[in-house]
């Protein structure tokens, strides 16, 4: 671990962009979430961590609503982003989603070209004018996806050629690509070799000068060299929140120090 | 001794085998089941496979075989006059196997003693009257030579029957003793077992491939026969299909175009109404059903495939075909005639094949990762968008196939076609007039007293043949596309 990096850090906003108050889960009578309340703030790398079914990732897909699609979910309690509550009967899930970004564990380009991948959500929303405006928004996309110099010369090949590490940070362009405020990853590098992990740690601390990310890993190296918060989650109680550097020096709850030292999880 | 004994004995050989192999082999290893190299089944079912195999891989042979020899040699003893009186070497052969046959169930029945069938001669008796007494009918008088030659044609097949019987309980018996001596501890039965079920699977793909040849040549032949009867240029680009059933070749016009536009344009509307109606249904039942509806609702939707063709033909002739004549017809617009016409069986034939498309759309559907669809509604795309742009392109290769895979069904529909769209050929553009297809005019031309060398029933192979090239030329085009979509999206 390398804590001299997480001294250096500084948070450079305090912000709260999303604000969970009382959340709580059920996939059919599994209490998968119990209580859940934390600010995450803007521009701003969260990290959540936690042993293999506390309920990390099911709360990560409360944040954009993905857990919308699944027939059993139920959730209760508010979640506001900018002060607004997004499970409000107003709120079309799928405007939210536009604003809430996903990157997925595997990662999962469309069976489509480079180009259109990362033109999907810009078209579906309408965020270019003509050929010319989209070419530039796939582009910057690109870049900030720190993939562009790698795929400028063969745009039109299919995304499902790319490797495993190129077509992560593919995704990451793609979820760029729609402008979205905050970014919400579930454990974006489990799939890929540490080669690939360091591009990708590399751009989520790039990211966070633009978007709230909020990202979910089981390795606590990775929250620790790429989170300024942290999270632990256990059994569905969120244990700990606080500063990156206070939970891996000096946690306050017993199980998070078991955690973080090896004994549990 | 009858067959069926010498299957039921050959049968035994195997079981009995079976036993003494596995307890043979527990005996070696003293009846510790772990010396043993393979599970005792695997010894006993190594004998049982070297009685039966072998043997019986000797008498398909022998039963292939045997004919062509008792022929040869029956025609051999035959006088080359016989045969150049007008008639064929298959005709006077059909009268000797016709009298053999007789003499068979006169002795069956007790009217003759074997000794009298062998013996019987026709200065002494009249054979006819002999076996007409029996209820074996001949069409004329048994000329000497005919009974000679279907007293050797009996006397050989008797004779080969017996030499088979005992071969082949030889080669069982011996089989069995083989592999027997052989179950002992050390013997690798299980491997020795699983070759065997190997060349079994290899033997079934075998059977689909060498029959699909066998009828490729069948066809061949006879299409080659038609073709020397009648000119290749007249069939292929002939606009008249009027074949005449008064006498050999002459009047009769056979251009196959009439019928190919009408199976063209059949299996068009078909598909016409069954891509659209079979995909939608797919995409929802898939997609927006949940799993109460879906799980009742895929299952009628099959039903429609398991329903007779003609019973559709039914449906086609009695409702369909009156509904648009009320619609279309003389009182209304005056663009139908009859009930029967292209639009009334390509309705139906469409109705047939929506669950074709859809039941095999909805597999392919389904079998896009979830990951894709979460991918896109994470950006913010609606259902709808992500079935659009996202699922059907990835399932595009495998909803090609099950088109394609209807489009073969529609061209080689019979039965719609005969009760739904009438029996006359002609070329039109109008869909409410009665037309016909392929499959329909093979059916007309073969059905009745077919003369077999006359081109209106060798025509029936042509047609065959042309619709065979038709299917194939279809599904390679179907491979191509899929495999054209298969580059882009994979």
């Amino acid at each position: 671990m390398n804590d001299m990096r997480i001294v250096e850090r500084k948070v450079d906003t305090n912000e709260v962009k999303i604000a969970a108050k009382d959340v709580q889960v059920f996939y059919g009578d599994n209490h998968a979430i119990k209580d859940v309340s934390v600010e995450i703030e803007d521009k701003t790398v969260t990290a959540f961590i936690g042993p293999s079914g506390c309920g990390k990732s099911t709360f990560l897909r409360c944040i954009n609503r993905m857990n919308d699609t699944i027939d059993v979910c139920r959730v209760k309690g508010d979640i506001l982003i900018d002060g607004e509550d997004i499970y409000d009967a107003k709120v079309d899930p799928v405007q939210l989603r536009a604003k809430v970004g996903m990157v997925f564990q595997k990662p999962n380009p469309f069976p489509k070209s480079i180009y259109d991948n990362v033109a999907y959500g810009p078209k579906i929303h309408g965020l270019a004018k003509n050929k010319a405006d989209l070419d530039d928004i796939v582009e910057n996309a690109l870049r900030r996806g720190a993939i562009w110099d790698e795929v400028k010369d063969r745009l039109h090949a299919p995304g499902t050629g790319l490797s495993g590490g190129q077509q992560q940070r593919l995704c990451i362009a793609r979820a760029v690509a729609t402008e979205p405020e905050v970014l919400l990853m579930d454990e974006p590098c489990s799939a890929l070799d540490p080669i690939a992990t360091a591009q990708v740690e590399e751009l989520i601390d790039e990211l966070r000068k633009s978007y709230s990310v909020v990202i979910v890993t089981h390795s606590m190296q990775q929250a620790a060299r790429v989170s300024q918060k942290t999270a632990f989650f256990h059994l569905g109680n969120l244990v700990e929140y606080g500063e990156t550097s206070n939970i891996f020096t000096n946690p306050v709850d017993p199980r998070t120090e078991s955690y973080i030292t090896g004994r549990i999880g | 001794m009858p067959f069926t004994w010498l299957l039921l004995i050959l049968a035994a050989i195997a079981v009995v085998g079976y036993q003494m192999g596995r307890s043979r082999a527990l005996k070696s290893a003293g009846g510790d089941r772990r010396v043993l190299h393979s599970l005792p089944v695997y010894y006993g079912s190594n004998v049982a496979m070297w009685a039966i195999v072998p043997a019986a891989a000797v008498l398909i042979v022998w039963l292939l075989a045997q004919p062509f020899f008792v022929n040869s040699r029956v025609l051999a003893t035959l006088p080359d006059t016989m045969v150049s009186e007008g008639s064929s070497i298959g005709l006077v052969m059909s009268d000797v196997r016709r009298v053999a046959d007789g003499l068979d169930t006169a002795v069956a029945q007790g009217a003759m003693s074997r000794d009298e069938a062998l013996s019987l001669s026709t200065e002494t008796s009249d054979v006819r009257e002999r076996l007409g007494d029996v209820g074996v009918a001949l069409g004329s008088a048994v000329s000497a030579e005919v009974l000679k030659g279907a007293q050797l044609y009996r006397t050989l097949n008797a004779t080969g029957s017996t030499l088979m019987t005992v071969l082949v309980l030889l080669i069982a018996l011996g089989g069995a003793a083989y592999a027997y001596s052989r179950s002992t501890a050390d013997f690798r039965a299980r491997n020795n077992v699983e070759r065997g079920i190997l060349a079994l699977l290899i033997a079934a793909a075998s059977v689909a491939i060498l029959t699909t040849i066998g009828i490729l040549f069948a066809l061949l032949f006879n299409t080659i026969e038609f073709f020397k009867l009648y000119p290749a240029a007249d069939f292929f680009f002939g606009t008249n299909w009027a074949p005449s059933f008064s006498g050999r070749g002459g009047a009769s016009d056979l251009g196959v175009l009439p019928l190919l536009w009408g199976t063209f344009y059949i299996s068009f509307i078909a598909l016409l109404v069954a891509v659209p109606i079979g995909l939608f249904s797919a995409i929802y039942l898939s997609e927006y059903a949940g799993p109460k509806v879906r799980g009742i609702a895929k299952p009628l939707i099959e039903i429609l495939a398991g329903i007779p063709t003609i019973v559709y033909g039914l449906f086609a002739l009695l409702t369909v075909g009156p509904l648009l004549v009320s619609m279309f017809g003389k009182e209304t617009l005056g663009w139908m005639q009859g009930g029967t016409a292209v639009m009334t069986a390509g309705l139906v034939m469409g109705i047939m094949l929506i669950p074709f498309v859809s039941s095999l759309s909805d597999d392919i559907i389904n079998a896009v990762p979830q990951a894709m669809r979460d991918g896109s509604y994470g950006l913010g795309a609606t259902k709808s968008e992500t079935i659009r742009q996202v699922i059907l392109p990835a399932a595009l290769p495998g909803i090609v196939g099950a088109i394609l895979l209807a489009a073969s069904r529609a061209i080689g529909e019979t039965m719609i076609v005969v009760l739904g769209a009438g029996a006359a050929a002609r070329l039109s553009l109008n869909p409410f007039e009665a037309m016909t297809t392929i499959t329909a005019k093979i059916v007309s031309q073969l059905t009745g007293d077919a003369d077999f060398a006359s081109p209106e029933a060798l025509v029936a192979f042509a047609l065959g043949m042309t619709l065979f090239v038709l299917t194939l030329g279809l599904n390679i085009f179907a491979l191509y596309i899929v495999r054209k979509y298969r580059e882009q999206y994979d």
